[in-house]
């Protein structure tokens, strides 16, 4: 960690996005963590990506688990709202804060153990009920916070700092994701930025349950030789089967490619996504193919990134429960209790 | 492009921006930091070795460090005025704060054994002391000649009082005096073959460019009495035969000369004193802090125009004729001062002071003393050598390439001391010595340096000003006062430590970005190399300033290049506290011109490593 607050000086041609803040005031704290995590790079895109789409900074919402992970919130977007709630227990929390409010930008944020090991079951059922939020999880494959025990995510055969492997089936929190029923469901590598801030302004524009597994190397417990989480060894087997070109609400298509390399998604909301394929096969709106060819390629001990599904026309949780349009501290009280002959109403509809 | 090599010792030279554009390439930060820690004895030390008269140049230096600050840029969009560190003032602080006792015991002693070769310094100015300072404590006996009694040259007689006490000037010429330096005062030197013919092994002529530019018009001659040049009205004033000037006086010239007139005039009786200058304010010659000074004090300048006639009634001076005139601008973008046609303007005075220029002039050097001249009669000198026609004889300060101030006649003594002394010892003088260079790290613990790496936010303090009252009523009252210790510990914490370097390791980076991330200043990025231009367009903030290099490593791992824009960095060590693997490195770079004496002769490289 660093005991110095980071200057407030910047570079002399810092641009300014188009509500006048420049990409340094989405920062945070500066961070605690160790010197070269995976994840303060996650948390410097998390900035670049909220920077570069005029998000206002007090109409996002920050919510965590426990662990090195789930600490991070505290170090970007310093003027946002924050929420570090129990181990495991994000994707309740946010759930519930999201049917109160549905008008602010949910960012959830944890790591394989909050995810995968104790909180498993909510980051299940929150795919499925489709909240509207971005999911990001902060994939090392150990608990980091607690000094480098394997997570659920760690590879079977993969070795530990001291040697031992691991012998549990890893859980592939992107096929699971899937299964679950995410409509927005991604990959990237936290020491590539290219590819990541795209995915996230992407996942941002997403209407429902956008999920992003971020391999995230822990410098301190999982940068060995033998470890499937380290630099090294995502860089040398990243497979990476599309790019996101660009992202666009506003500004007409005028790039052009030839047939076949690039594929245009419309999002729910208008957003333009255009994905360069690396992969010729591989089809990101098929949502049986792509997890097929996420498995497959998996078994051959590559590491798959990219947009790897999204659903064109997907509805969120609030589309689902046909909930009031007006977040809930708007409605006045006569909204919120319409009296007796109402609720009569509602008696006489359940008899 | 090609990796850096930071062994060249100019890359990380560069990168300490004040020190590259100090003449005599003095340690700036070194001293600034030596001062943050209440070492004044030994910050003044470290000037004094580059720069021999710290007290002095603290007070009036030219200050080309200052416009090279990185501050000044670093504050740029992030300060309402950004300034560079008051380096120069904090000279001064040093200076003042020190104790004799202790910067004695630090300076050389006068050579117990003389090594029998004879050197002669004509004028005793800041070059020719110079040459005394780094010769004489090895041995040579160095004699000093100036045609005033007393050795300082202009510095003495030019710089006003009120900006440079005498006593400082005194205490500074005496450390080198007691060097054991013969000293000569009241001899003017008459003939260059005399000199010559006398038998010493070197000589150098230190003898500036003692001729102020007259300015023939009509009325010159008639009024001749009440019409001054500058430069010798400063002198008279300084040697006291005036201390009295007319009530309304004219200063012609809009250089510095011009401004230590004005203020001198005023000082003297002059209620209604005046500017008057051909060009604009902008393109005035003397430093901005010079010309702010004087309309501080209440002296209008005024500009674009051009002296037309000196008015008098039977001699006595009555006033001056100016036409107007307004600059214009061709195709090229040069400019000519074009007349407005507006009628002449007459302005009244008493006095005019002529302050447009100065000449060099060396009348007592015969056409056969065989040094030759070019055809604008300055001698023909070697850049770097200082060497003249005549093989033992060199030329410095003002006399060698013209008017220039005193950090630069330092920086020629310097140079020329080394040539003496190479060419002494019988040695080829243009094969010229390294610096002596120094690169150490500066980590303590894990997030612990030996240097103060948190950047303070504070604007440049300013130098407070003794009342006005007072320093317009005498010429010996210093106007400055000089940063108190507390003030001048602010100003040093503002300097940015440049020479604490950024050196990087290519084989221990693993690439995970956490430079980058941390960099508030956004001096890193890791992409494919490619051609310089192309490549300053592709940082993660466009390298602007061509003038400021790129450090780029060799191949990483994934075939990219780290590339850092030197321009703007703060030397803050962030990035080296975020890196994992100590890829980056805060490292002292210490870079010490070599003077005269063994480590400048052949073989003398060795073993001043070795000293290292
Ligand atoms: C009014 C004025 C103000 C200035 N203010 C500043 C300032 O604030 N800061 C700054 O950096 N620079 C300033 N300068 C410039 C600076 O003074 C000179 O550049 C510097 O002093 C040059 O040093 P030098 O060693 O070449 O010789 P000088 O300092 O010019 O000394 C030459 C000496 O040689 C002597 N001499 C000449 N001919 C002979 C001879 N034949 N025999 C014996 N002796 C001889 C002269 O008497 C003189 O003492 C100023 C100049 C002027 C005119
Ligand atoms: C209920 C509960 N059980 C256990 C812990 C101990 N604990 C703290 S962090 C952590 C694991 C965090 O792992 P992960 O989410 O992968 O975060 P990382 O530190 O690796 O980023 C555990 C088990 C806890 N804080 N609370
Ligand atoms: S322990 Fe691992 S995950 Fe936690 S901060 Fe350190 S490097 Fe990051
Ligand atoms: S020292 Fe490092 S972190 Fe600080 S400004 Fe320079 S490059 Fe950036
Ligand atoms: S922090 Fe260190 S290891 Fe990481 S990219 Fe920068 S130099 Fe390389
Ligand atoms: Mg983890």
């Amino acid at each position: 960690m660093t005991y110095l607050a980071k200057p407030k000086l910047h570079h002399p041609t810092l641009p300014t996005n188009t509500l006048g803040y420049t990409r340094r005031d989405y920062e945070g704290k500066i961070s605690t963590l160790c010197a070269g995590c995976g994840h303060d790079s996650i948390s410097a895109a998390i900035i670049q990506a909220c920077w570069e789409m005029d998000i206002e900074p007090h109409r996002v919402a920050k919510l965590s688990g426990i662990g090195c992970s789930s600490k991070t919130p505290d170090y970007f977007l310093g003027n946002s709202h924050g929420f570090n709630t129990v181990h495991g227990r994000m994707p309740s929390v946010l759930t519930g804060a999201n049917l109160a409010n549905r008008d602010l930008l949910y960012l959830g944020v944890s790591g394989d153990g909050d995810s995968a090991s104790i909180g498993l079951g909510q980051f299940a059922h929150v795919m499925r009920r489709g909240v509207n939020m971005v999911y990001i999880l902060e994939n090392n494959g150990v608990y980091g916070l607690t000094k480098g025990q394997f997570s659920a995510t760690a590879d079977q055969g993969s070795k530990s700092k001291r040697g031992v492997v691991n012998s549990d089936a890893p859980v592939d929190t992107v096929s699971l994701a899937l299964i679950m029923g995410a409509s927005f469901v991604a990959r990237g590598f936290s020491g590539d930025k290219k590819q990541l801030v795209p995915l996230i302004k992407a996942a941002i524009a997403h209407q429902g349950a956008a999920f992003i597994d971020v391999i995230s190397p822990c410098v301190a417990f999982n940068n060995h030789a033998g470890s499937t989480k380290s630099y090294d060894y995502v860089r040398a087997h990243n497979e990476a089967v599309n790019r996101i070109d660009f992202i666009t609400t506003r500004d007409p298509i005028t790039v052009d490619y030839p047939e076949g390399e690039v594929v245009t998604v419309t999002q729910h909301d208008g957003t333009v996504l255009r994905l360069k394929k690396v992969n010729a096969d591989y089809d990101a709106t098929d949502k049986i193919g792509a997890m097929n060819f996420i498995q497959q390629h998996q078994a051959q001990g590559e590491v798959v990134t990219g947009l790897l599904y999204v659903n064109e026309s997907s509805a969120d949780m609030h589309t689902h429960l046909n909930t009031v349009d007006t977040p809930l501290n708007q409605l006045n009280a006569t909204q919120l209790c319409p009296g007796s002959q109402a609720l009569a109403r509602v008696n006489a509809a359940l008899r | 492009m090609q990796p850096t090599d930071i062994r060249k010792p100019d890359y990380f030279h560069k990168v300490v921006d004040c020190q590259w554009a100090c003449p005599a390439h003095t340690p700036v930060p070194e001293y600034i930091r030596l001062i943050a820690a209440g070492r004044y004895s030994d910050a003044y030390l470290v000037n004094w070795q580059s720069n021999v008269f710290p007290g002095i140049l603290g007070r009036t230096c030219d200050r080309p460090c200052e416009p090279a600050c990185r501050r000044g840029r670093v504050e740029e969009k992030n300060a309402a005025t950004p300034e560079p560190v008051a380096i120069c003032r904090l000279k001064r602080v040093a200076a003042d704060n020190k104790t004799q006792a202790a910067v004695r015991a630090g300076m050389p002693k006068a050579a117990q054994k003389k090594n029998g070769k004879r050197i002669a310094c004509i004028g005793a100015g800041p070059a020719s002391l110079t040459v005394a300072r780094d010769l004489a404590p090895l041995g040579y006996s160095v004699t000093v000649f100036d045609a005033d009694p007393k050795a300082g040259g202009f510095m003495r007689t030019q710089v006003p009082r009120f900006r440079l006490p005498e006593e400082v000037i005194d205490e500074e010429v005496g450390y080198i005096l007691d060097l054991g330096v013969e000293f000569i005062g009241g001899k003017r030197i008459e003939s260059m073959q005399a000199v010559l013919a006398d038998g010493w092994d070197a000589v150098f002529v230190g003898t500036g460019a003692p001729r102020g530019r007259d300015l023939v018009l009509p009325g010159r001659q008639e009024a001749a009495k009440h019409i001054h040049i500058g430069i010798d009205w400063l002198s008279s004033v300084s040697f006291g035969h005036i201390n009295q000037v007319g009530r309304r006086v004219i200063v012609l010239g809009g250089g510095n000369t011009a401004m230590d007139c004005c203020r001198s005039a005023k000082r003297l009786g002059g209620e209604d004193v005046k500017v008057i200058v051909r060009s604009g304010y902008e393109e005035m010659k003397a430093s901005p802090w010079e010309k702010e000074d004087a309309v501080h004090e209440g002296i209008p300048i005024l500009n674009f125009m051009v002296p037309v006639s000196f008015e008098h009634t039977n001699g006595q001076l009555t006033g001056m004729f100016f036409e107007k005139v307004s600059a214009e601008f061709d195709a090229k973008g040069k400019r000519r001062l074009v007349p407005t046609g507006e009628p002449h303007v007459f302005v009244e005075c008493d006095d005019v002071l002529i302050a447009v220029g100065q000449e060099n002039a060396f009348p007592w050097i015969e056409p056969a003393a065989g040094i030759e001249f070019d055809q604008w009669g300055m001698p023909v000198v070697d850049q770097v050598t200082h060497q003249s026609t005549v093989k033992n004889v060199f030329f410095g300060g003002d006399a060698a390439f013209g008017p220039k101030n005193i950090i630069w006649a330092v920086a020629h003594g310097h140079e020329a001391a080394v040539s003496i002394d190479k060419f002494l010892s019988g040695e080829n003088i243009a094969d010229r010595p390294s610096p002596l260079t120094n690169l150490i790290s500066q980590k303590m613990g894990i997030h612990e340096w030996s240097y103060d790496n948190d950047i303070t936010a504070d604007a440049r303090n300013k130098v407070p000003w003794a009342a006005a009252e007072k320093t317009l009523k005498s010429i010996k009252v210093e106007v400055e006062l000089g940063f108190d210790p507390s003030t001048g510990f602010k100003e040093a914490q503002r300097c940015l430590n440049c020479d604490v370097q950024t050196v990087f390791t290519t084989e221990a980076c693993i690439e995970c970005d956490a430079c980058v991330d941390i960099c508030p200043m956004d001096c890193i990025t890791f992409t494919a190399n490619g051609e310089e231009a192309d490549l300053r367009q592709r940082l993660h903030a466009p390298a602007l300033r061509t003038d400021q290099d790129l450090y780029v490593s060799t191949d990483l791992k994934t075939g990219r290049v780290m590339v850092k824009d030197e321009d703007v960095c703060l030397h803050c060590g962030l990035c080296a506290e975020r890196c994992p693997t100590g890829a980056w490195d805060m490292q002292k770079f210490l870079l010490q011109m070599t003077h005269a004496g063994p480590q400048c002769r052949d073989g003398g490289k060795d073993q001043h490593r070795k000293a290292a």
